[in-house]
């Protein structure tokens, strides 16, 4: 009998525990952490939210709403649901998910990790690759409208450097789609697992 | 994007017009080249605000760019990224893109702090004669476009002057033994306060 009801009480304080932590955040924001997890800190597919530019944010709701961001997952979910956030909402979301603390994926294959530093800190200057540092900045943090893509999902990075080559339209800065088309499958690997585990 | 189709076009037009020394480059190397400075540089080479600012190199006077990006090469201005770009282009290739960038002319990105404007044109057309400062236009131009190797200033970016005239001595010269034309900056770019090299610099910022 013992056993039994300190098992329940165990599980009844789990319980309340994950209901006052959902009871935390508001019904906006929940609405976007049932996909992008717990904190905003992505489940895959959805990215990671916390700590990104919050102008970053703000532009990719505004794109999803125009339809100018038109990649397979957006149109499946975030053309719904960012549909009914007006350009307000969307800013008080930006601000919310910028100021939480960010957690690297660490899901990238480490064996890559040093090609893609090599990538990202000074580029391939022989085959009209840029350094990745010089916008992104010396820890991917990001700045202004341009994202943190430090301790993005592996998976997620990679598709995005892909759909560019693909011709998607991903609502990014200018040079973005030059840029990523001209990166290899190998290239693509290596970038994203190196950014997926700087902290 | 929108400019890409124009954008192939502008450089076709470019190329058809380059003169006769930059056809050792051959031309679908330079155009490839091209499009890969500007993707940094921003698509008509006017700059950009990344985490680093990212200079205009659009109207820049070619002799300017060459001698940049040969003391990139040589290490004379330390830019780990610029040596990197620099070091792969032969003098053929340097030569066509000072000359495609020269012949850009987009509008200044702007930006700059407004309310610095108005000291700084008085510092870029009179100096600080007070502190031995000469007036900026006396070798820059009055509408700061530059000539021969003083390069032009009108439109670069306001971080970029900011960060170039505090940093002078530390980035540029690096080779005492080889004493390169950066240094005649030095004493004005030293002399400079931390305001008046802000105010400067946004002034030329705005010049189109």
């Amino acid at each position: 009998m013992t056993g039994i009801r300190s098992t329940l009480l165990i599980l009844a304080a789990a319980c309340l525990a994950v209901c006052a932590s959902a009871r935390a955040e508001s019904p906006a924001v929940r609405n976007c952490t049932w996909c992008h997890g717990s904190g905003g800190q992505g489940y895959s597919p959805a990215p990671r939210l916390a700590g990104q530019r919050a102008q970053y944010i703000e532009n990719q709701l505004a794109g999803f709403r125009s339809h100018g961001r038109d990649n397979p997952f957006s149109k499946q979910y975030m053309w719904g649901a960012a549909e009914n956030l007006n350009a307000g909402a969307a800013h008080e979301l930006a601000l919310y998910f910028a100021s939480l603390a960010p957690r690297p994926a660490n899901d990238g294959d480490a064996d890559l990790v040093a090609t893609g530093r090599t990538i990202y800190q000074q580029g391939m200057p022989e085959e009209n690759i840029v350094a990745c540092v010089v916008c992104h900045g010396p820890n991917a943090e990001g700045v202004g409208q341009i994202p943190r893509l430090g301790g993005l999902g592996h998976a997620y990075l990679k598709r995005m450097l892909e759909q560019w080559g693909q011709g998607y339209h991903l609502n990014s800065g200018p040079p973005m789609p030059d840029i990523a088309s001209k990166l290899s499958a190998s290239q693509i690997e290596a970038l994203a697992a190196y950014l997926s585990f700087i902290r | 994007m929108r400019l890409h189709g124009g954008l192939h076009i502008a450089l076709l037009a470019l190329l058809l017009a380059a003169p006769a020394h930059a056809e050792n480059a051959s031309r679908g190397s330079v155009q490839a080249k091209l499009s890969y400075c500007k993707d940094c540089h921003g698509a008509s080479a006017q700059g950009f605000r990344g985490y680093f600012p990212i200079p205009r190199l659009a109207g820049q006077q070619t002799e300017y760019l060459e001698n940049q990006l040969r003391a990139f090469i040589e290490h004379r201005r330390t830019n780990n990224i610029m040596f990197n770009v620099a070091h792969t282009l032969s003098p053929a290739m340097v030569s066509a893109l000072a000359e495609s960038f020269h012949a850009l002319n987009p509008p200044p990105i702007g930006g700059a702090p407004r309310g610095l404007v108005e000291e700084g044109r008085k510092i870029f057309e009179d100096g600080v004669p007070d502190d031995n400062i000469a007036a900026c236009a006396a070798c820059h131009g009055p509408d700061a476009t530059g000539t021969g190797e003083i390069p032009r200033l009108a439109g670069q970016l306001y971080p970029y002057l900011v960060k170039e005239l505090t940093n002078w001595g530390k980035e540029r010269g690096q080779n005492p033994s080889q004493p390169d034309t950066s240094a005649i900056m030095s004493p004005v770019a030293h002399s400079l306060s931390k305001s008046q090299i802000e105010a400067v610099a946004a002034y030329v910022s705005y010049l189109k």
